[in-house]
């Protein structure tokens, strides 16, 4: 069949396409037209590629599919292994989704050094991608560390206010963060001699590593620290809110939309997946700071007077829930977790450009600055109401499926945390809809309010497909959550064995 | 004496051949002094330049020849196995570059040329010769060789106060650190009976430890150190990196710490010297720790890469703590990927400084990213891999050392190296924002690149990516050369 000729070979072209593409971009000539044209085809090609791989996916199984393996380095022993289950397999297509959407909605806001910008861009989205596809673990850091560089870049040189001092704090936050990773996964590397991830995982199962029990919890902390950090997870959030304010629109909704995924990836991959007694142990304080960043996000984010780190701050809500979903170790939980982080990339993605949109006319995210929007843009606030209705989590949108699924996941685990999760909804529709209030009804209050031009062909091309994208994600969530299934319940086999060791005892 | 008893006395062919490369690089050395005042002068710095060039081309060429045939020469006093070879590769290698990035440099400096490509060939010489001696005293004076040039190259801005201070001040605590080496080398020689490192090595693992072997080891680890600049003997190097003709500092910052190493390599590992893991140990986190903190603080260029390359020491040291199957080779690549990232972006600082090296300091490479892309995606990549950041040689070199640490079980030594890896992203970060996010004060242009400087700069740049996504092969190489030596 075609497609097992292709199978090895897919993860590998979707990963490198795009640098491929940013390559070729440098020695294109300066012209600006031609170099947006060129991104959007590479990043449509990227996305058209990417979706052999939900079509071909066998969904009922649970293990890596499309995995290639070869030897890259001999010593240390690093392998060049790649694959997806349903998990990261989604996050693929989510990063290759909206890539090309940010190329459209970056096409006239950048107008200096464009060949820059979309050259960092494809080269973010192969490191992201790269992040979801790595099953090595030397492979996966690199990549990690790889969408550092260009996504700083980006805040930094293309943001505005204070970008350079929000680029800097993002980089150093999370290049610290990630050296005590480094530090976990060399200590394994010395302990086991690999740095393949099924290898290790089957290798702590089989209770083959030496001085493991002692190290166990510091391994745990090293990793965990890192995706926290990412995700970010109350205490460590300070750098988020700087970074998306200040960046580009394109920058945020990469950010937020897939950046952060690769933290809570991190802990549903690494964190539970090769510390299964350790997650257990440590559940009940990250639950905590969880709920602490569901409620303590969604209030700070109702007192925003600036759009845009109104919206980082409910990003900062909704990936808590993400986080009491995969801590509460139920296929609920774990299954709602995956949905809401794909949910979330493409609702606040939109909220994002949605954002860029209006900063594009009034070069302001006052919330103050708006008001009586509506009437001089109908169709932008059309739009605008379908994504904060999609994010505020109303039924049949993508936002409802997701966070529904969390929430009985984490009655499961213990009652409180599903009540006090309950309420970081009711106050995400309060801070939204009272956003969507201030901003579009009422009357105009400011003049050059009255002639501002509504959404243009382009944007609507860029911002149509998060729509649908929303609307089909809530209808037929199924679609997404049978290829889902099968790789959480995988991810939680060893949860269900403890659980059965400590009823035996 | 009848032939018989001659040819078994006088050195044969092939020990010629184990130092051919010291031979081309003195011949063509002198060949230049010679030529010098037979030219004109502006029309001397180009054809000495490539003499210069040709000559350090016909070095690395006789490193690759000289591989075929490995063993001691000169009475074992020198010996060619993996381990000099690569040593003699890095060390001829970095000073093709160097004069790369000198043939521009000159004639916008207005220097002299024919000096000082003769020192920079004569100043190779010592540092090859270190990576193959086998004996103290011939370690020595390869040591003397390579630190007069260097002396010398450091003062070759005549012209500015700045790099007669660092002239000056090299030499006083350079001779001084050399004093402190040769006793160190008497000492030894108290204690074991012999010079030559096999011997030593041999007595040391035998028999118990003699008290004199511990200060020898440590007196000679006093020299060594502040050669490498490594803390607490790393003083001096802010200031003569500061006064110093930028060239020479991307040469002296590489090619003789590169030899020094090298002769460490041979001291601590094959020469087993005991105490070695403490006094590592305590040199290594100071090293690091000074460095970076230093760094943090620096408004000038060169002030800062000088304390980086402090800090860039004490995690080369780390992998002397750990065990010689993984450490030695651990310490080997380091200093490849060294040598290439910090010769490249001392070539970019050394072009971007323009005459009379007026613009070093930090806030004048703001907006570079715009004056010059290519000039400052050059120095990023450096940069980057100055941090260690993933597809560059910086950060497999990290990632061997502390590997290496970790499986000596040196679990604090390598948290303090991992923070302090931490720490120096900050520094280097601050230049790379400068160049590409914040706006350039003047409109001066940058000068464009010439065609020497531009090989240079991709020379670097390929190296240092070549060393980030293949390492393998030239980690193999190490490997097979540690063997070697420990056998």
């Amino acid at each position: 069949m075609n497609m097992d000729k292709w199978s090895p070979m897919i993860l590998s072209l979707v990963t490198f396409i795009p640098l491929a593409g940013a390559m070729l971009l440098t020695l294109l000539p300066r012209r600006d037209r031609d170099i947006r044209v060129f991104s959007l085809v590479v990043s449509l090609l990227t996305f058209v590629l990417s979706l052999h791989l939900p079509v071909h996916f066998h969904r009922a199984l649970a293990g890596f599919q499309y995995q290639i393996d070869i030897p890259w380095i001999p010593t240390p022993n690093i392998h060049y292994h790649l694959g997806v289950d349903g998990v990261s397999m989604w996050l693929v297509v989510l990063t290759t989704f909206l890539t090309p959407l940010c190329v459209l909605i970056s096409w006239n806001s950048i107008h200096e050094r464009v060949k820059e910008f979309f050259i960092l861009m494809l080269v973010l989205e192969t490191a992201m991608i790269g992040v979801f596809v790595a099953l090595d673990l030397f492979v996966f850091y690199f990549f990690w560390e790889a969408t550092l560089i260009p996504m700083a870049l980006l805040i930094g040189m293309y943001g505005h206010g204070r970008k350079v001092y929000a680029a800097v704090k993002f980089f150093m936050y999370t290049m610290i963060a990630s050296m005590f990773m480094l530090a976990a996964i060399l200590w394994l590397y010395a302990k086991v001699g690999t740095f393949d991830f099924v290898t290790l995982q089957s290798a702590i199962r089989a209770g083959q590593v030496d001085n493991f029990a002692s190290a166990a919890q510091w391994l745990f902390l090293g990793f965990f620290i890192a995706f926290a950090v990412k995700v970010p997870l109350f205490p460590f959030h300070t750098w988020l809110p700087d970074a998306h304010v200040e960046a580009p629109t394109a920058g945020s909704v990469l950010l937020a939309g897939v950046l952060l995924k690769m933290g809570t990836y991190g802990m549903l991959r690494f964190n539970l997946g090769l510390f299964p007694e350790q997650a257990r142990a440590n559940a009940w304080w990250v639950m905590i700071l969880a709920l602490i960043g569901v409620i303590y996000g969604a209030l700070v984010a109702l007192v925003q007077p600036n759009m845009k780190k109104l919206i980082a701050y409910s990003s900062i809500s909704h990936l808590g829930f993400v986080i009491l979903g995969i801590f509460s170790f139920t296929q609920a939980g774990l299954d709602g977790a995956t949905f809401v982080m794909l949910a979330h990339g493409v609702s606040t993605g939109g909220l994002f450009m949605l954002a860029g949109i209006l900063y594009e006319r009034r070069h302001t995210y006052e919330i103050a600055e708006f008001g009586g929007l509506a009437t001089s843009m109908p169709v932008y606030a059309a739009f605008f109401l379908f994504v904060v209705l999609a994010s505020v989590g109303l039924p049949l949108l993508n936002g409802f499926v997701g966070e529904f699924l969390v929430l009985s996941g984490a009655f499961q685990a213990r009652a409180v945390y599903g009540i006090l999760g309950a309420t970081g909804v009711i106050w995400s529709a309060g801070y939204l809809l009272w956003m969507y209030q201030r901003v579009f009804f009422g009357k105009i209050t400011h003049a050059s309010n009255e002639t501002l031009p509504d959404m243009d062909l382009r944007e609507r091309i860029a911002l149509v497909p998060a729509a649908i994208a929303a609307l089909v994600m809530g209808v037929a969530p199924l679609l997404w959550l049978n290829a889902i299934d099968p790789a959480v319940h995988a991810a939680l086999v060893p949860f269900e064995q403890l659980a059965g060791k400590v009823v035996g005892q | 004496m009848n032939t018989a008893e001659l040819t078994r006395i006088l050195p044969q062919g092939v020990e010629y051949v184990r130092i051919l490369p010291e031979i081309i690089l003195s011949l063509f050395g002198m060949a230049i002094m010679v030529l010098d005042p037979l030219v004109d002068q502006r029309a001397s710095r180009k054809l000495l330049g490539i003499i210069a060039l040709a000559g350090s081309v016909a070095a690395v060429l006789a490193t690759l020849y000289q591989a075929q045939y490995p063993g001691t020469a000169f009475w074992g006093m020198v010996k060619v196995d993996s381990f000099s070879v690569f040593f003699h590769f890095v060390v001829t290698a970095i000073t093709a570059v160097v004069i790369l990035t000198s043939y521009e440099y000159m004639d916008v400096q207005n220097i002299r040329a024919g000096e000082y490509y003769g020192l920079i060939l004569f100043g190779a010489v010592g540092m090859c010769l270190m990576s193959s001696a086998v004996e103290l005293v011939l370690i020595f004076i390869a040591l003397e060789i390579s630190s007069i040039s260097t002396y010398v190259l450091a003062g070759f801005r005549r012209r500015a106060a700045t790099s007669a201070e660092s002239s000056l001040k090299y030499f006083l605590l350079g001779s001084f650190a050399t004093a402190f080496f040769l006793y160190g080398v008497a000492m030894m020689f108290g204690a074991t009976g012999s010079t030559s490192i096999a011997v030593i090595g041999q007595v040391l693992r035998t028999n118990s430890i003699p008290l004199l072997a511990y200060a020898g080891i440590a007196l000679m680890f006093v020299g060594l150190g502040f050669k490498v600049a490594a803390a607490p003997f790393h003083v001096w190097t802010p200031d003569v990196y500061e006064g110093a003709p930028a060239p020479v500092v991307g040469f002296m910052s590489t090619a003789p710490k590169a030899a020094v190493f090298a002769v460490l390599l041979r001291v601590m590992f094959e020469a087993n010297a005991p105490g070695r893991v403490w006094l590592i140990w305590v040199a290594a986190a100071l090293s690091m720790t000074l460095g970076n903190v230093g760094a943090l603080v620096q408004q000038n260029v060169k002030r800062l890469l000088a304390y980086s390359s402090i800090a860039h020491a004490g995690y080369l040291l780390v992998a002397f703590a750990a065990l010689p199957a993984n450490g030695i080779p651990a310490a080997m690549f380091y200093t490849a990927s060294y040598a290439a990232m910090n010769v490249g972006a001392f070539a970019v600082v050394a072009h971007f400084a323009g005459a009379g090296e007026r613009r070093i300091s930090l806030d004048e490479y703001a907006g570079l990213g715009r004056k010059s892309p290519v000039l400052a995606a050059t120095l990023t990549i450096f940069l980057l891999s100055l941090i260690g950041i993933p597809t560059t040689g910086g950060f497999f070199a990290k990632f061997y050392v502390f590997s290496a640490a970790l499986q000596a079980n040196l679990v604090g030594l390598t948290m303090i190296g991992v923070l302090n890896s931490a720490v120096g992203a900050y520094y280097y970060l601050r230049v790379i924002v400068m160049m590409y996010m914040r706006e350039s004060r003047d409109e001066a242009p940058v000068a464009p690149l010439s065609i020497s400087l531009s090989t240079a700069l991709a020379i670097s740049v390929i190296a240092t990516i070549y060393l980030g996504i293949l390492p393998g092969q030239v980690l193999e190489f190490a490997s097979r050369s540690a063997t070697e030596l420990m056998r």
